[in-house]
């Protein structure tokens, strides 16, 4: 199990040096920055002095280790846009609006997947059924962003149950959730439907079946707790996919979180906080996958050697 | 003539017809069948609602808050749609292919090296990337083709790797070698051809996931410029409007929506025609 574990762990870590060194890259493709930090009539002494100041006459990767050092602690640099913060204030600032989405996000939609991938699988066939699989198709082909949208007019604009967008309780984040939530609940039905068709189908649940166990404690007691292991292992994508529905959803309905910021921020052309974003989220995804490569290793004994 | 009719008996009737009305006509004919220019700004005629809505037949689908003609908006940016999709995937299933031939081909630490980086491009989420580039170049039709890239040519490097692996044991490649061909000569005449299906399969069924992907980087400003009248940008016009004007962002959504609906059944049927094992995938 140790040895699982550290592969996984150096893995991570390979991943993450990528990411930086990626965004370490990019930061010196938009020119140097001595030409935005000084005016345009500055000496040559100056220039020198700056240069020096900040170590861009050392070699590059001594620069990346420089970053990666700063990176290490939080430290990005000052904001260019929401002056006298840090990157990394304003980014910890926003952060909890964007997990307090997320967790309803996630919450919404274990908690309409897990059951309906269950009763597709039971009555396999059903009008039931075939309904879940329309939710499903339709969920790999809706964009987004306009779901948001079409979800904002129909349920703020016409019947006027929740607000249109802005920060708030729990109306203002039900429709950005819903909307996050929506191609989690396409993707988890059918994963859950597929665990459940095939557990269904041993022998042991035929046996339980024989003896004459309630039809429902066969179902959740002993098909599904074998039949969950397949949905947790999704918890990894679902983590990057929760990224992109944050900045989407964000950015549709103006809640003030991390993925707004991120958008804010490259239009203010504010490069020390997109790094910062970007290596926050980079960070959280490969832990989450982390913790679920982990998680899947406990509970299912045959993958530490797989 | 009777092999003509088969060929057409796998294709489904549906799909193709609303792919044909939403997408490719549009962006072939789109300069002689939109009603108006689609950058004309009709001033007098601002957030004209669309035809049985209280418009007119003027304006089908309604104009924006400058007084344009969404549906010559739409149909405009349907070439957009078609070229990024098609150029992106055309360049991620080569560097894909190529690479997974690669792979599958010369194994050892090439092979090694090569589904490393697969494993890393697939471990990072293709948002990241593109909000970095962005913040760096802005937003531009490059930035949008090299992030379909980077999200789509692992799928081809592992599956083209996976069928050249089997076909390179196989005795008619053993016989081409032993006949003095070159690895070249093996690679292009005779294990390409073997995994040409798989390469068109991929491609159809990854069409609607880049579609989305345009649109959703176009829809948050990384993605292509304005004022290209692109879907997601289109989308993105009527978001502060959608209190008083619901067609301004409702109507390019749909044709995106109708798209990707139509090429993700289109792609299926492909599969299960041209390649039923890539059922698994």
């Amino acid at each position: 199990m140790l040895r699982f574990v550290l592969t996984r762990l150096s893995q991570m870590l390979v991943s993450l040096l990528v990411i930086t060194f990626i965004v370490f890259s990019l930061s010196h493709l938009t020119g140097s920055p001595i030409d935005s930090l000084l005016p345009d009539d500055a000496t040559p002494q100056q220039i020198a002095s700056l240069t020096e100041h900040l170590g861009l006459d050392r070699p590059y990767y001594v620069q990346y280790l420089t970053f990666l050092q700063n990176a290490a602690v939080g430290d990005f640099g000052d904001s260019t846009k929401w002056k006298g913060s840090t990157a990394a204030e304003v980014v910890l600032e926003r952060l909890p609006a964007t997990l307090q989405l997320g967790g309803l996000a996630v919450l919404i939609s274990v908690v309409a997947a897990i059951p309906m991938g269950v009763m597709s699988a039971v009555r396999r066939g059903s009008i039931f059924d075939r309904m879940a699989g329309v939710v499903a198709l339709l969920g790999q082909s809706l964009p987004a962003f306009w779901l948001g949208i079409v979800l904002m007019w129909i349920f703020a604009v016409i019947l006027g149950w929740f607000p249109t967008s802005g920060y708030g309780g729990l109306t203002y984040m039900i429709l950005p959730a819903v909307g996050m939530a929506w191609f989690q609940i396409a993707a988890l039905t059918r994963l859950t439907r597929s665990a459940m068709l095939e557990v269904l189908d041993t022998e042991y649940v035929k046996l339980a079946r024989i003896k004459g166990v309630n039809e429902r404690q066969v179902i959740w007691k002993h098909a599904f707790r074998n039949a969950a292991i397949v949905p947790i292992t999704y918890f990894g994508v679902l983590a990057g996919s929760l990224l992109t529905g944050s900045v989407v959803m964000e950015t549709v309905f103006a809640w003030p979180g991390t993925g707004l910021l991120a958008i804010d921020a490259i239009r203010g052309r504010d490069f020390p906080v997109v790094q910062s974003v970007v290596l926050f989220f980079a960070v959280f995804y490969l832990l989450a996958n982390f913790l679920v490569d982990v998680l899947y290793a406990i509970i299912d004994p045959r993958i530490r050697y797989g | 003539m009777a092999r003509k009719l088969k060929f057409l008996e796998h294709l489904p009737f549906l799909p193709i017809a609303v792919l044909m009305i939403v997408l490719i006509v549009p962006a072939f004919f789109a300069d002689m069948i939109a009603p108006h220019d689609p950058y004309k700004a009709y001033l007098r005629n601002r957030m004209e609602p669309p035809l049985f809505f209280g418009g007119t037949t003027e304006f089908i689908l309604g104009t924006d808050r400058l007084g344009r003609d969404i549906l010559s908006r739409i149909m405009h940016g349907a070439r957009y749609a078609l070229i990024i999709s098609l150029a992106g995937i055309v360049l991620g299933a080569i560097v894909g292919t190529l690479l997974g031939l690669i792979a599958g081909y010369m194994r050892g630490h090439i092979e090694a090296l090569i589904m490393r980086v697969v494993d890393i491009t697939f471990a990072l989420p293709s948002i990241l990337l593109a909000l970095a580039l962005a913040s760096v170049s802005g937003p531009s039709f490059e930035l949008v083709i090299f992030v379909v890239i980077f999200v789509i040519w692992g799928f081809f490097a592992r599956q083209v790797r996976a069928e050249t692996l089997i076909l390179r044991e196989l005795d008619f490649v053993a016989r081409a070698r032993v006949a003095g061909a070159s690895d070249f000569r093996i690679l292009y005449r005779y294990i390409l051809p073997n995994i040409v299906n798989t390469i068109v399969v991929l491609a159809t069924l990854q069409i609607g996931v880049v579609i989305v992907l345009e649109a959703t980087l176009s829809f948050l400003g990384i993605g292509i410029p304005r004022p290209v009248p692109a879907w997601g940008l289109l989308v993105a016009d009527g978001r502060q409007l959608i209190v008083s004007s619901w067609w301004i962002s409702f109507f390019p959504g749909m044709a995106i929506l109708l798209t990707v609906l139509s090429v993700n059944m289109l792609g299926d049927s492909m599969r299960d025609w041209l390649d039923p094992k890539l059922r698994r995938v």
